[in-house]
């Protein structure tokens, strides 16, 4: 139990450091700027309670707003994306639900599957933060183009990262 | 109260939801107004010292784009300098008066480039034609003679030495008004020149000044040219060949005067019809 509590505090500190010391100062075109920290709310436990996961996102997104000055806006998309994903789970489980203990990781839950939870995640993460970025509808589809953009550049980091780093590997 | 209680138990999830988002939003709308910065920010130890270590690696990897800017920013201030402005203006005095008929107006001009080393040495001065400058004008600065304008474009004119073959130079004891010529004979020593056609009586000694002459039309009567250094007796010859220790250091001249005789042409026609006659 410690040491699952230490690989995750672990992981939050790697996840957070990527984002803020290396992502956020991706300067390519002013378009590009993937929030890849999310990655850690999806990889959580199933078991996990929903309001736990609530509460670690609020807190990873407040840690995020920290380093960023957005005052507020990562931890509000991170809450929001914290209260989408048990129904976005409970849609998508298998049919005999989940096994315990499962890791939502690529290799153990399969290409296609991954793929869609991630995007479906990361989307709604990408267009509630940039929509509260802007705060107007008036850039409505410059935003969009924006969120969804940000979106693919997201979910392929997360997904190079999946096959580049997960330890699952060799479970496999 | 046992409906609310269950109420909340049963949507607990929605009401942690909104209590966050709620915090979120008072956060975010704290931070964008700009009286009262927002709790969140990157102010605080950890953020800095994150911040630091970041902007340390950043600063290190766009290390050429800093000194490319930087170099661009030099060669922009460095346009600013006083010393890049090509000073236009011409500070001539001319005063007009009765009795007293002005003959003379100095120009001032930076010697933007010098020889002393070589035999036929020249000057550029960084005033032309614009600034009334022209060939055979007299050049003295304010310790002697200097040299001759030989060419003279717009802005630019370049002056023949005082150490050069061809430069000839009518020169006088102050003391005894006894008139010889001054020429570069040495060719190697920036600091001597010759003084010949001064007659074997005439009495000279050490440390005599020589001044310019008033026969001639470029260089106004009594310009310091340099004091006697030594005297040869120049046997079977009936003059002396007098040493002259120049006034004018040409090693470091920097600013100098350009002569403008207003009544050479006059002085010139009028010597001109002696000659025909």
């Amino acid at each position: 139990m410690i040491i699952k509590l230490l690989y995750q505090l672990w992981r939050f500190a790697i996840i957070v450091l990527l984002q803020v010391a290396l992502l956020n100062h991706i300067q390519w075109s002013g378009y590009i700027n993937p929030y890849v920290y999310v990655l850690f709310i999806l990889l959580l436990p199933v078991e996990l309670p929903s309001w736990a996961v609530m509460l670690i996102g609020f807190a990873l997104g407040i840690i995020v707003d920290m380093f960023s000055d957005s005052g507020g806006m990562h931890a509000a998309a991170t809450v929001f994306l914290c209260f989408v994903r048990p129904f976005v789970l409970k849609i998508m489980a298998p049919r005999d639900g989940f096994e315990p203990e499962t890791n939502l990781g690529i290799y153990k839950m399969g290409f296609n599957w991954f793929l869609t939870y991630t995007s479906i995640l990361v989307a709604v993460h990408h267009l509630f933060y940039f929509y509260t970025e802007v705060f107007r509808f008036t850039e409505f589809f410059i935003t969009l183009f924006k969120a969804l953009l940000n979106t693919i550049v997201t979910v392929i980091i997360i997904i190079l990262g999946q096959y580049l780093f997960s330890n699952d590997k060799r479970v496999k | 109260m046992k409906n609310l209680f269950l109420f909340v138990w049963k949507y607990y999830f929605f009401i942690l939801f909104v209590l966050l988002q709620s915090i979120c939003f008072y956060l975010i709308i704290r931070n964008k107004n700009f009286h009262q910065a927002g709790f969140i920010n990157s102010t605080n130890k950890v953020a800095t010292s994150v911040n630091n270590i970041v902007s340390a690696v950043t600063e290190y990897i766009s290390l050429k784009e800093s000194n490319e800017a930087l170099s661009r920013e030099n060669a922009a201030l460095k346009t600013l300098m006083p010393d890049v402005f090509y000073i236009d203006s011409v500070q001539q005095r001319l005063v007009n008066d009765t009795q007293l008929l002005q003959q003379y107006t100095f120009t001032p001009a930076k010697v933007i480039n010098n020889s002393f080393n070589r035999r036929n040495n020249y000057l550029t001065l960084n005033k032309g034609t614009r600034h009334g400058i022209d060939t055979g004008m007299a050049v003295v600065n304010s310790s002697g003679v200097v040299g001759i304008v030989k060419n003279v474009s717009p802005h630019y004119s370049s002056v023949m030495s005082l150490l050069h073959k061809d430069t000839r130079l009518s020169a006088r004891i102050k003391k005894n008004n006894y008139i010889g010529s001054i020429v570069w004979n040495d060719g190697v020593d920036p600091d001597r020149v010759t003084l010949n056609d001064i007659a074997r009586h005439v009495p000279v000694a050490k440390g005599d000044t020589i001044v310019t002459s008033s026969y001639s039309a470029i260089f106004p009567e009594g310009i310091m040219v340099g004091t006697v250094e030594s005297i040869d007796q120049n046997s079977g010859m009936n003059f002396f060949k007098i040493t002259v220790k120049l006034s004018t250091n040409f090693r470091n001249l920097t600013t100098v005067f350009v002569v403008n005789n207003l009544m050479k042409t006059e002085q010139l026609q009028v010597q001109e019809g002696q000659v025909i006659e």
